[in-house]
């Protein structure tokens, strides 16, 4: 027991949970402790790093930290170099990551991720009751009940980052003979295997470019052709790091990549699977005997009993349905912060994603989320800095040019400001950009980078006048990316003058 | 709603747009596509906005605005975003959600592949975009 007391947050009642200790959960207590709302962070795993502590097996990650950028590492705008980071306000936990890797690549190793969380919570003094399994939810009134292998949790507000962890295969016959990609061994012991790898996403690519030393012959199968991310201009489709074993198949070297469905898979009659293909271009039947078969398929939400209580979710990663702000969309009060926030698609314009899944992302998606949460259910007033007129533009224009928010959440997070003739110009902060475009209000301008279908990167400046649906207009591009030109500055200018008229005078 | 590859596939086979497919090629589409869900009240296909994608209705319903005005509810197994992506236009109309939506979306850039790959959803849509002509012919008679 005396151990139990010694542990932070014991069960009991507290304004927020949140629940996860991955990068999500972190960061999203990290600013609740900055805005002073008392909260309780809880883990089931014994110390932080949430999927980090596992993932990726082979390699490194797939998001960069750019030890040497043109700005220096306790700028903001230094978060564009660094996606792996967590966010803080105090100078020795922000960007921590840089100070940890060996200068071998610019992509992290899994236990360097894992040890730039650890200094995050040592540094940003943030407490955790980790070994805290949250198991049951149910509702009391107001409030919402976490029922816990400690004991129960009484919140107003549940935020929940619990990753999308929980392994997924699908209900194909024959899958359940089979391994996950969450239960891939150590390299050496698939030395001269026959290794069938269904799914063509970057983790099925990652065991395929892991193995390519290890493996006798790799077959890669799943329906439609594998997206390549150079190809799409995002992050959408395979990441170059794993491109090699393309290259090993168009040079005939044992790396066969099929586009097929799964009919079933089945035991071997010598040992080994034998696995039932059928060809997407025709529907001829394939059959590939495999001495491994690994499903490569992806993971789900471990979302428990949260559908029970009214929580809607949807696909087949079981997301939740939710509001711009991660809120669920139908039980009120229920957030989620991490990975899961990318089930909020945002605009996609032209087909491209939001980073979400990823930390460079979710973790301006935390802090937006925390702002509202204070604002809306604890009455926190955040400060809304007066702009002067003739410095609107330049703002705009540096925000689209260096902002990492807008960078990293290309279409999806955007700068505002309100453009109220009484108050004047007012700074808004980072927003979701569809809840600023859909929502009616007041005069306002948000800003946002963004990426069309020619791999063309410019601004998109979103005008709204009061009352009315916000218009769009597209910013010229730059070679350089550096958005300030007069070109611009003039564009941006006309744009405010009708809207802002008001406040701008 | 959470379903399983299977369900998502028989869930496709009874949609008029995919009734033409067999069981791999919707297998094709079930990974072509990604699952989204949309809110009341958003909208997913904005007036004049740029970069927009097509999407099938898989539970829901939206309302089709011009202007701020109802013009027609679309709701399972309708599709929309298809004339702004082939006339690449900004859509002419807002797409709102009146109820909860679980759609199937595909990029603005990946259409014409999409048709080109399974002509047989180019027929099928090409049927129903006749029949929206026909209408609204009618409606201006």
């Amino acid at each position: 027991m005396a151990e139990l007391a010694q542990r932070p947050f014991p069960p009991g009642d507290y304004p927020v949970v949140v629940v996860g200790s991955g990068p999500g959960g972190l960061q999203a207590s990290y600013f609740l402790k900055r805005l002073g709302i008392e909260h309780a962070l809880i883990s089931a795993d014994p110390a932080p790093g949430g999927m980090f502590r596992r993932f990726p097996f082979f390699q490194r990650l797939l998001s960069w930290t750019k030890p040497y950028a043109p700005v220096p590492r306790d700028n903001r705008f230094y978060e564009w170099y660094d996606w792996n980071s967590l966010l803080a306000d105090e100078a020795d936990a922000r960007a921590i990551m840089p100070t940890l890797m060996d200068g071998t690549s610019s992509f992290p190793s899994r236990p360097e991720m894992e040890a730039n969380l650890a200094a995050f919570v040592e540094r940003a003094g943030l407490r955790v009751r980790y070994e805290c399994r949250w198991e049951a939810t149910r509702r009391e009134g107001d409030c919402f009940v976490l029922s816990t292998t400690d004991g129960e949790y009484r919140c107003q507000v549940a935020i929940f980052a619990v990753g999308i962890a929980e392994p997924y295969k699908p209900d194909t016959p024959g899958f359940d003979l089979i391994a996950h990609y969450a239960d891939t061994r150590a390299a050496e012991s698939y030395a001269g295997k026959r290794l069938f790898i269904v799914g063509k996403e970057n983790s099925g690519f990652e065991l395929a470019t892991g193995l390519l030393q290890w493996a006798q012959r790799i077959v890669l199968a799943s329906p439609r052709p594998a997206k390549l991310s150079v190809n799409t201009h995002s992050l959408l489709g395979v990441r170059a790091r794993y491109v090699q074993p393309f290259e090993d198949q168009n040079l005939g070297g044992g790396v066969f990549i099929l586009n097929a469905s799964i009919d079933r898979i089945e035991r071997a009659a010598g040992g080994g699977f034998r696995v039932l293909c059928l060809r997407s271009d025709g529907g001829a039947e394939l059959s590939v005997d495999a001495d491994e078969v690994i499903a490569a398929t992806g993971f789900q939400c471990p979302l428990r009993d949260l559908q029970q209580i009214g929580v809607a979710v949807f696909g087949r990663s079981n997301l939740p349905a939710m509001t711009n702000y991660w809120e669920s969309a139908t039980v009120p009060g229920i957030y989620f912060a991490g990975t899961i926030g990318q089930g909020v698609a945002g605009m996609k314009k032209y087909g491209q994603p939001a980073n979400s899944g990823a930390v460079h992302g979710a973790r301006y998606n935390a802090r937006t989320m925390v702002y509202h949460v204070a604002t809306t259910h604890f009455g926190v007033e955040l400060p809304r800095p007066e702009v002067k007129p003739d410095a609107l533009v330049d703002l705009l224009l540096t925000e689209a040019t260096r902002a990492p928010e807008l960078w990293n959440q290309k279409s999806y997070l955007a700068r505002a400001f309100s453009l109220d003739a009484g108050q004047g110009i007012r700074d808004e902060g980072i927003v979701p950009l569809a809840q600023f475009v859909d929502e009616e209000g007041g005069a306002a301008v948000a800003i946002a980078v963004e990426t069309d279908d020619t791999g063309d990167i410019h601004p998109a400046v979103y005008v709204r006048e009061a009352g009315r649906p916000a218009i769009e207009s597209l910013l010229a591009s730059n070679p350089l990316h550096d958005f300030r030109s007069t070109e611009n500055r003039a564009q941006l200018s006309s744009l405010l003058s009708g809207a802002s008229a008001g406040a701008i005078r | 709603m959470a379903m399983t590859q299977q369900e998502l596939v028989d869930m496709l086979s009874s949609l008029t747009l995919f009734a033409d497919l067999t069981r791999p090629q919707l297998e094709q589409v079930a990974h072509k596509m990604t699952e989204e869900s949309f809110p009341v009240g958003q909208r997913i296909l904005r007036q004049g906005f740029t970069g927009t994608g097509f999407y099938v209705i898989l539970d829901g319903e939206v309302a089709v605005k011009i202007d701020g005005e109802e013009r027609a509810k679309l709701a399972k197994g309708d599709f929309f975003g298809e004339m702004s992506i082939l006339l690449g236009e900004p859509p002419v109309a807002d797409i709102v959600t009146l109820r909860q939506l679980h759609a199937l979306h595909l990029g603005g850039p990946e259409l014409e592949g999409f048709l080109r790959d399974h002509p047989q959803v180019m027929y099928r849509m090409l049927k129903t975009i006749a029949l929206r002509l026909r209408n609204a012919s009618r409606w201006r008679s």
